[in-house]
């Protein structure tokens, strides 16, 4: 009792937080993030339940739980659901509740925009699902053309699809343009950019990334918008139109979208591997520039996925060469965690599991990533089994583990309870073998000849690879139960948190959890990346009071 | 220290002895680890130059993952213990940028060395008669989509696809079309022109090398040249299967592809049988039409 608490306020407005619809009529960043998060969970269940059920159906040779327009449904529901209603909202449900608390501001810029977002996220997730009940799209998520026209998509799914990258596409920008002026404007005094956390530093670049690549594919889509239902003919090759168009206009938002998917996920790495090492971040301006390079690169790559379409050889080359360019910061980015690791004391917390395992996993798929990037190479295996591990490796390695790291790292400030850590790493021991059986061996049914996509195969070579990855699946689920679970039983019983459970370096740890509406009532001068350690340092030197808890060592509970 | 250098030496030997494990046995661990090939050159190219960057990857995957779980292992949080507090070294993040970078100059030079012999068709094994050819000559290297054209004789195969099939339109005054079924002569440097006719497709033969996209209003280059030796003592043929690898409806699971390859003399008794039996059924249809014609005239009369 005689140690201060390090916390900024206490002062709490009970009447205006309370209430069901205090949620719906809030523009507090905190409150938005946790209703995205909450609605990335549920469309995260629900893409999981699809990919179970294109596992169930692969499962065995010849069979026939799926028909053909079902099971095209479920794999372009499926994609359109992780990309758009789970990998890239999540990061924005985050972004909302963390940055302000880390630049040490009250809100973000726009508050009410920010809530407008939101729903716009929300509702363009509900227009998409809508279309279950009619026709679901059936074109894939990269809805290519001529297939996506109406001559061969008939129905209304479609346009589901297409009315839904519009909303959410628009909730993303503004989301960006609101987190971009945050940033740029409303940093604690002292806070240069050399001393911004680098989940900051991510959410800045995956910002500037979502303006360039979804307004692309704002115009994109309603090229084929106007292609469907007003005679344009953009796409149409009968009509004067291009296919490879769709193509190039497609993967040129689709490539920045990978880093829109990873940027925030590295950021996530970055902030929770220091903590638990004990360390600072190894190489932190490497890190920052590491970033943008990425950024920029990958603006620069968008037609290898393209390497089997109709190009000269000039265009190949080009593409491959910038493809291997990425990988330098990419592996930069990999040798700084693995240094901050170094001669730390790392403690093995649910957390720092999760983002080592993300890493492990995340360069399994870049240096699958190396073989794609090599032209030759990837006219074998592109559209196979080999492409749809090389990107569930990354995309899952980085994105999901991350997510996953960050519900656990920050659960305790939104909620200010725990979360179980005994269920935290049987969760994670489920998700990590799961994982590795469902998709390592995939790449060797693409290795035999196994194209995507397809409903069901005959090939009895394909039987084995196919059965193990879907128990694999199911061992995702079962992870996401038990993480499901956890989060459900510790509303109600997990340990109280504290402001600062972790030790943590970073602004948020300094307001109450879950923090009050207005975040500080004091905002302290930034002298640091790690502020929470000089405050740390400070309170000791001012009180005289030993604190229970020394910088640099581990824990230990 | 000699306990530290014997650990290095493991290290550096165990991917050393799974490469060679692998390497002994290709053709058994096609499909598990390597992509299929042995039907034509410019898989078998493909197949080196994937064995050369999966070497490279071994060791980068044993390197990187290896460093980062001893880390992790190494350094598990004890009582007691203090973490280094470094922010950085500003040399061993410069070198280790420069290492990846000289890692990927090498795939690009592997890949370059290559490119020419996936890329360019070889010139044919056989004459148009079925003889052996001794002098060989490679053609010249262009674009991708503008393939180059290698001495002496070649056959080029229009390969058409649509939902759900692929028709191929053969050479010669015949106009020959088939279904599914593409048959050629061993030997023979085959010449695609792929395209398409409503949405997009991509034709591939895994054991005949990479995939080409069959785009409308586009063409699409890609060869093939089945070695003589390939067809198996004692039969008249060999079949290599495939199916489209694009998305191109409902039923995409099921447009499969075959290349039978034949030598030139029964692909030539096969070709005459064929366009001698699209004859007979044309002029079957002709009179039969004929006889309809004639009976509806005759009704009409009475």
């Amino acid at each position: 009792m005689g140690r201060p608490q390090i916390i900024a306020s206490a002062v709490d407005n009970p009447d205006r937080t309370r209430g069901w619809t205090s949620w719906i009529t809030t523009t507090d960043h905190k409150k938005i993030g946790i209703m995205y998060l909450a609605t990335v969970l549920v469309f995260f269940i629900l893409g999981g339940v699809e990919a179970l059920l294109i596992r169930t159906q692969l499962a065995v040779p010849d069979n026939t739980l799926l028909t053909p327009e079902r099971y095209n449904q479920i794999l372009t529901m499926h994609g359109t659901t992780m990309v758009f209603l789970v990998v890239v909202p999540v990061w924005a449900g985050f972004a909302n509740y963390l940055l302000p608390l880390m630049l040490g501001a009250r809100d973000v810029a726009f508050p009410r925009l920010n809530a407008w977002s939101y729903w716009m996220y929300l509702f363009g997730g509900i227009a998409l699902y809508a279309s279950m009940l009619y026709s679901p799209p059936e074109a894939g998520w990269f809805s290519y053309v001529p297939l996506s026209l109406k001559q061969y998509s008939g129905t209304n799914g479609q346009e589901a699809w297409i009315y839904m990258v519009h909303l959410t596409g628009l909730s993303s920008i503004i989301g960006a343009i609101n987190f971009i002026a945050t940033i740029h404007n409303m940093r604690a005094p002292g806070m240069g950019w050399g001393r911004m956390p680098l989940f900051v530093w991510t959410i800045l670049i995956y910002a500037y990334l979502v303006i360039v690549a979804l307004t692309s594919l704002a115009a994109t889509v309603t090229m084929l918008l106007l292609d469907r239902n007003f005679g344009t003919g953009f796409f149409d090759p009968a009509q004067g139109g291009s296919a490879l168009l769709w193509q190039h206009l497609f993967w040129f938002f689709g490539h920045p979208e990978v880093y829109i998917l990873v940027l925030p996920a590295f950021g996530v790495f970055s902030e929770i591997l220091p903590v638990f090492a004990r360390k600072p971040i190894f190489g932190y301006k490497a890190i920052a520039a590491a970033t943008v390079g990425i950024a920029f690169l990958g603006m620069l790559v968008w037609a290898h996925h393209m390497f089997a379409t109709p190009m000269s050889t000039t265009v190949l080359a080009f593409f491959m060469l910038m493809s291997f360019v990425i990988a330098v910061p990419t592996g930069v980015k990999i040798f700084n965690w693995i240094a901050t690791l170094w001669r730390g004391t790392v403690e093995w917390t649910t957390a720092l599991l999760y983002c080592v395992g993300g890493i492990a996993t995340f360069t399994m798929g870049g240096i699958t990533g190396i073989f794609l990037a090599v032209f030759p190479i990837d006219w074998q295996l592109t559209d196979t089994y080999f492409v749809v591990a090389h990107f569930h490796y990354t995309a899952f390695g980085a994105s999901a583990f991350a997510m996953i790291a960050a519900l656990y790292f920050w659960w305790p400030k939104m909620t200010g309870r725990m979360l179980s850590e005994k269920l935290g790493k049987v969760g994670f021991a489920l998700m990590f073998i799961g994982f590795h059986t469902t998709f390592l061996i995939q790449h060797s049914a693409g290795l035999s000849g196994m194209p995507r996509r397809i409903y069901e195969y005959s090939e009895t070579s394909w039987t084995w690879y196919n059965f193990v990855s879907t128990i694999g699946a199911f061992m995702i689920a079962l992870s996401v139960a038990v993480t499901v679970v956890g989060v459900v039983w510790s509303l109600k019983r997990g340990a109280i948190a504290g402001p600062d459970p972790w030790k943590a370096n970073t602004l948020e740890w300094f307001t109450p959890s879950p923090p009050p509406e207005n975040n500080f009532d004091v905002v302290p001068r930034v002298r640091s990346v790690e502020p929470m350690k000089d405050i740390r340092r400070e309170i000791e030197q001012r009180t005289n009071a030993e604190q229970r808890y020394r910088s640099g060592q581990p824990m230990l509970h | 220290m000699s306990e530290g250098r014997n650990r290095r030496r493991l290290l550096l030997a165990l991917p050393l002895a799974l490469v060679a494990a692998l390497l002994a046995a290709p053709a058994a661990r096609a499909g598990l680890l390597f992509p299929e090939s042995g039907g034509s050159p410019n898989a078998d190219s493909i197949h080196t130059l994937y064995v050369m960057v999966f070497i490279l990857a071994l060791f980068i995957f044993v390197g990187v993952e290896g460093t980062l779980l001893w880390a992790l292992f190494k350094f598990k949080a004890k009582k007691g213990a203090t973490a280094a507090q470094i922010h950085g070294n500003t040399k061993l993040e410069i070198g280790w940028t420069l290492g990846a970078f000289v890692i990927l100059l090498f795939i690009t030079v592997f890949t370059f060395i290559q490119l020419p012999s996936i890329k360019n068709p070889k010139p044919s094994l056989i004459d148009e008669n079925g003889r052996e050819l001794t002098a060989q000559v490679d053609g010249m290297q262009v674009a991708a989509t503008n393939q180059s054209t290698p001495k002496g004789p070649t056959m080029t195969i229009e390969v058409n696809g649509q939902q759900y099939v692929w028709r191929y339109l053969y050479p010669g005054q015949d106009q020959l079309l088939t279904y599914t079924d593409m048959v050629v002569p061993v030997g023979m440097t085959v010449l695609l022109d792929i395209t398409a006719d409503d949405v997009v497709h991509s034709w591939w033969i895994p054991k005949l090398g990479g995939k080409m996209d069959a785009v409308p209003g586009y063409t699409n280059k890609l060869w093939f040249r089945i070695p003589p030796d390939a067809i198996p003592e004692g039969q008249k043929q060999v079949v290599y299967t495939g199916q489209c690898a694009e998305l191109c409806g409902r039923n995409h699971a099921n447009m499969y592809g075959r290349v039978i390859g034949m030598r030139m003399a029964d692909y030539k008794k096969w070709y005459a049988d064929k366009v001698q039996q699209l004859k007979t059924a044309e002029t079957d249809v002709a009179e039969q039409q004929k006889k309809l014609t004639e009976q509806e005239s005759q009704g009409g009369d009475e």
